[in-house]
């Protein structure tokens, strides 16, 4: 059978971020795909052992500048979780407002790029002009467009300020029939559906076997959702749903992000309403030996952050685990079998965020094996058990 | 200043290189053609090939994978060919700079001409440095 290759990447017009894709392709449909990733390996989790709890919520922001909140949020939860405390309350409905409003903009940026990728660049720039009221309610509440540096351990950073609430919410309820106008644009336009509708299907057992999180397994119908099967912050406070959809493809992935759109205003609109007075912070000054884990339902799926002190000042060991990591294995079901052209919208529709996923094995040059991996570590730890066992028996 | 230099200066054509960033600046650049901001009004457009770019802006730190590809991607393109160095990371290595996989800034590899510090720089810290940059270029002060 002939085959050839089609390469995407390291540096290409369609990426914003280096990686590597290698299709397979017999005629015009895909058989196989690799994909290579690394190219933002930036070392984060060891640089964070050498910084302080306080400082490491400002580096793990930079993990990623799309949802540049998730990281510190799942971190700050594993923190608490450590130190075993009840954040103020003020300081919970702060974190999900952040939290949300951070959704509703990575969602309409996914939306502008998912028209691009189609060929609708109308609704690029739509979305991302509708994107650009939220980032100035960034601005006002942090002073930065990104990165908002809101969250540390105990609290937050600063408070919202009453006087901008009605503000606030003029922009958000302004934005409303904006996003009534993208649900007409998908769902009615007769185009985008054929383009996406039962493109990339991942089925629910797909969704089980690949493990696979966020928006990307609630359009195949598994209602996964951290922030209602395990609450923190201020979820439990606030009435909400969440949103599925049938159909495991594109277009399932598209609807449920844009209904996603709604929920959260209407979450960030309740907790204005709701949030009471009092600290934002509890100063936390010692830390504990021991660990702590922490979740969030980050815009792309759950992002997972594990901490472990020594009482020392920074952590002696953290571990980050970022929705695409289990996201992008399923491009490999969904894309096999599929067209070249629709390549790029399936996968693009999981979403996926490079920066935070990737990690870093060691290979032997020559031979190309990999001297190490998950794997191969789990055994070593074994091996080095099974010898201290035969050591003590023999002592 | 070379001609060629001078001519550069009318519409500049910018190619994209993210050499390992956590991509809010890149997000930020495309935002600079959106229609808040909406740079092609001044001739400003991003092109998706090396070959067709005046400018490069590049964007992150260095890292051991992508340094290979950057001077790669460096020889590929038409000189001469003005270098932007955008955001805390490429401008030194900002939060990145101790990592074991970031081994050298920016200028150590490529000759930067303008730096735009900031993370991310507002999408008008962006339009500000490029229009000093054609100041430069055009020898004005
Ligand atoms: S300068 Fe800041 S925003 Fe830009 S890539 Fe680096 S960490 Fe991200």
């Amino acid at each position: 059978m002939a085959r050839n290759i089609i390469p995407i990447g390291p540096y290409h017009p369609l990426q914003e971020e280096p990686e590597f894709f290698r299709l397979h392709v017999d005629g015009e449909t895909v058989v196989d795909m690799d994909i290579e990733i690394g190219y933002n390996h930036r070392a984060i989790e060891k640089i964070s052992e050498s910084k302080s709890y306080d400082q490491v919520t400002f580096l793990i922001e930079r993990i990623c500048g799309i949802c540049s909140t998730s990281h510190p949020f799942a971190y700050t939860n594993a923190i608490d979780d450590l130190l075993g405390v009840q954040v103020p309350e003020r300081a919970l409905y702060i974190r999900t407002i952040i939290g949300e409003l951070e959704r509703i903009h990575s969602h309409l940026l996914w939306l502008g790029l998912a028209g691009h990728f189609l060929g609708y660049n109308t609704v690029w720039m739509w979305a991302w002009r509708y994107r650009e009221p939220i980032l100035d309610i960034f601005e006002r509440i942090s002073g930065n467009r990104n990165h908002y540096a809101m969250f540390k351990p105990g609290g937050v950073r600063r408070d919202l300020d009453e006087a901008d609430f009605p503000w606030i919410k003029k922009t958000l309820k302004g934005l409303l029939p904006k996003f009534d106008m993208f649900k007409g644009a998908v769902m009615d336009d007769p185009v985008i559906r054929a383009r996406t509708e039962g493109v990339g299907v991942l089925t629910k057992k797909d969704v089980h076997d690949y493990a696979c999180v966020g928006p990307t397994a609630r359009a195949s119908g598994v209602a996964i959702d951290v922030r209602r099967d395990d609450p923190y912050a201020a979820y439990d406070r606030v009435d909400w749903k969440v949103i599925t959809a049938d159909g495991g493809g594109v277009f399932a992935k598209a609807v449920v992000r844009i209904l996603e759109l709604y929920e959260s205003t209407n979450i960030v609109l309740q907790c204005l309403d709701k949030m009471p007075k009092g600290p934002i912070d509890l100063n936390i000054k010692d830390m504990p030996v021991g660990e702590g884990i922490g979740r969030h339902e980050a815009p792309r799926g759950e992002v997972f952050h594990y901490i472990m002190s020594d009482g020392g000042n920074s952590p002696a060991r953290h571990k980050v685990r970022a929705p695409s990591y289990m996201n992008i294995f399923s491009n490999k079901k969904a894309v096999i079998g599929e067209t070249v052209s629709d390549a790029t919208i399936i996968l693009a529709a999981v979403d996926p965020c490079y920066c935070c996923t990737e990690r870093m094995a060691v290979v032997d040059c020559k031979t190309g094996k990999k001297l190490m991996d998950g794997q191969d570590l789990i055994r070593l730890s074994q091996e080095k058990t099974e010898r201290l066992r035969n050591t003590r028996t023999i002592l | 200043m070379s001609l060629k230099l001078k001519a550069l200066t009318k519409s500049i054509w910018v190619y994209h290189l993210s050499t390992g960033s956590c991509n809010n600046c890149d997000i930020e650049i495309l935002d600079l053609l959106t229609p808040r901001f909406d740079v092609e009004r001044f001739g400003i457009i991003l092109v998706g090939s090396i070959r067709h770019a005046d400018a490069i802006l590049v964007t992150g730190a260095l890292n051991l994978k992508t340094i290979p590809r950057v001077k790669a991607i460096y020889d590929q393109a038409p000189k001469p060919c003005v270098i932007i160095a955008i955001g805390a990371c490429s401008c030194g290595q900002g939060i990145f700079a101790k990592g074991y996989n970031t081994p050298e800034p920016v200028d150590s590899l490529l000759p930067v001409n303008i730096y735009i510090p900031g993370c991310p720089p507002k999408p008008e810290a962006m339009i500000l440095g490029i229009v000093k940059l054609i100041q430069k270029l055009r020898g004005k002060k």
